[in-house]
């Protein structure tokens, strides 16, 4: 655990960059950092490994003040991921990777070959090990940054910003490999973000932080889009934190309906068996299971359905995986009012009304408190 | 054809000993410059408010003519190489100084912090980061200096045959011979455009992580990511 205990980073010219900050960071969780600018969330990520010295307090790491440790040492077991990766344009990509194992005194084979399984593991192409960075994307040295954190099987790992200068699908790719790893390593990330849906998204628990260096609060995400502090940290969540929140309910729950599911080759009888007076719209699934679309039970031609006729059905969610936003997201966007569920497999399990999900967003918000308690 | 690169006795040397003679004595000082420049440069870098004085210095230093240099360095160093020698090294100075301190300025921020990060210390960071980083500029540097200093070498005919292939023009003009004169100002262009092209190789072979020509255009490899459906589906999950 990384105990930061009543730590203030003053500047000779009198600025207070981090004041008085006390928090547990947990291990083997993503604990993020995020705020405005000038919060300096970057600051105690940095006097975490001595970049910056803090003015008072103290940062204990396991117990360890970490001013009694030899600088070098110290920073050899912290892995750094820091915006634009800050690679070695000079040094090959897999000697990049090698670089803190090279440090501690690997030899080169070894090293290499550390740094080759550390491509794989972060999705790089293996073939990329003799490149130089100027031959790679952003999103590509961004793992190579990740991937030269991680080289030395480091038990932190200080991430600033690491993903703020990629465009908006990449990042989310770094963001869902980085808990992809994570998930595998179980290391202790200390993660610094401007992007409160980042923090979110990654965050095991997130530290809000306010201009003047003060924390506002600090709590597990579910927590804070439940219940933010104050009217700082509800502003910065932004207006639809309720609709975000329910990104941690799981669609597991929610009851589907299979009656109005019909196949593409549906006999006359089946198609009027189906149709019934509660539900205006039967979906026509492809003999694979997978969905074609909408159509009402009338215009539906017995044994023959044209696919071409029916009315999109939308993105379908999986049932078993996903939110209840991502549902309710399908439910909204879905021209007839109703989501389609799909299996892993993506064939149709079955299908839920806007009605349904509203039910279901009621309850859930009923039980929240207790559940969230024992989820974290 | 031996005729033509025959020179007078009282030179008491073939042309090919002038011209090793006129490489050692335009290259050794730019090599001194050098090793004098990196340990200033890093100090300019370091100390921000050193940088100002320390380039007027050397630009004043390079405004003095290198006859005044002579008349004051003959009392210690005589008529030998050494005398030239040493106003070619302060020359060098004006074009290392602010080549390394750019060069070594260029080294992004992320990459020190990156570098600092990881446990380098301020001597590894200076010999594997900023010096590698900076070795475009200081090879920019270098050759300007070797080209300019292959070329101010022949003044040290003055005192006394000590200026390399410029020896010949002092004699092409004694004995009348515009042959010696030649000999004397093609050589010396010869060597300063073939000294410039070895360091143009060399900084080829030194830095071959530099994006250039058509490779730096060639777009880079699409981005791989693994499974590509995967993370549409797992966005709202989380």
């Amino acid at each position: 655990m990384i105990r930061i205990d009543s730590v203030t980073k003053r500047y000779p010219d009198g600025t207070v960059a981090v004041d008085r900050l006390s928090l547990d960071i947990p291990d083997r969780a993503i604990t993020v950092f995020v705020g405005p600018s000038g919060c300096g969330k970057t600051t105690t990520l940095r006097m975490i490994n001595r970049m910056i010295e803090p003015s008072e307090g103290t940062i204990l790491i396991d117990g360890k003040d970490i001013l009694k440790e030899p600088v070098n040492t110290l920073r050899r077991s912290m892995g750094y991921v820091i915006q634009n990766a800050g690679l070695f344009q000079h040094r090959t990509i897999i000697d990049n990777i090698a670089t803190v194992p090279r440090l501690l005194g690997w030899d080169k084979a070894r090293a290499r070959d550390r740094a080759r399984e550390l491509m794989g593991r972060v999705g790089l192409d293996p073939a990329l090990a003799k490149r130089y960075p100027y031959q790679l994307s952003g999103g590509q040295q961004q793992r190579v940054g990740v991937a030269r954190a991680l080289a030395a099987d480091p038990p932190v790992l200080l991430m600033d910003e690491p993903f703020s200068a990629v465009d908006p699908i990449v990042r989310k790719g770094l963001q869902d490999e980085l808990l992809r790893i994570q998930d595998e390593l179980g290391k202790t990330i200390v993660f610094v973000t401007h992007d409160i849906d980042e923090a979110v998204k990654i965050g095991t628990k997130v530290a809000v932080m306010r201009t003047g260096g003060r924390l506002a609060q600090f709590a597990p995400p579910a927590e804070l889009l439940t219940d933010p502090a104050d009217a700082f940290v509800e502003d910065f969540l932004g207006a639809d934190r309720g609709i975000r929140r329910l990104s941690f309910f799981p669609a597991a729950g929610l009851p589907l309906l299979t009656t109005p599911v019909v196949a593409v080759d549906a006999t006359a009888e089946q198609i009027a068996a189906r149709a019934t007076p509660d539900v205006p719209y039967l979906l026509v699934t492809g003999l694979d299971g997978r969905p074609l679309g909408w159509g009402e039970p009338h215009t539906l031609t017995a044994g023959r359905i044209d696919p071409a006729r029916l009315i999109g059905h939308g993105r379908p969610f999986e049932h078993a995986t996903e939110s209840l936003r991502a549902a309710l997201d399908c439910a909204v966007l879905s021209p007839t009012g109703w989501a389609v569920a799909v299996g892993a497999d993506g064939r149709v399990t079955g299908v839920v009304s806007q009605q349904t999900v509203a039910e279901a967003i009621r309850s859930a918000h009923a039980a929240a408190p207790a559940d969230e308690k024992a989820a974290r | 054809m031996s005729g033509l690169f025959e020179i007078p006795s009282d030179l008491q040397n073939t042309y090919w000993g002038l011209v090793v003679l006129h490489l050692r004595l335009a290259l050794v000082p730019v090599a001194a410059g050098l090793l004098v420049a990196l340990p200033l440069a890093q100090l300019c870098v370091r100390l921000r408010w050193l940088y100002p004085p320390v380039l007027w210095v050397t630009t004043v230093l390079y405004a003095v003519p290198s006859l005044a240099f002579f008349v004051v360095l003959i009392d210690y160093t005589g008529q030998t190489e050494t005398t030239v020698m040493i106003p070619l090294a302060v020359y060098s100075l004006v074009v290392f100084v602010p080549a390394l301190v750019d060069g070594v300025r260029s080294v992004p921020q992320e990459t020190m912090d990156a570098a600092t990060a990881m446990g380098l210390g301020p001597l590894r960071r200076y010999l594997q980061v900023q010096l590698p980083i900076a070795a475009p500029a200081i090879i920019a540097g270098l050759r300007v200096a070797t080209v300019s200093s292959i070329s101010l070498v022949s003044v040290g005919m003055l005192i006394g045959n000590q200026g390399g292939l410029g020896n010949l023009l002092n004699d092409g003009m004694i004995y009348h011979q515009p042959r010696l004169i030649w000999l004397s100002v093609i050589g010396t262009a010869v060597l300063a455009i073939a000294a410039d092209a070895a360091l143009v190789v060399l900084r080829t072979v030194l830095t071959p992580w530099m994006p250039r020509g058509r490779s730096a255009a060639r777009p880079a490899p699409a981005e791989a990511r693994p499974e590509p459906a995967a993370p549409v589906l797992k966005d709202a999950a989380r």
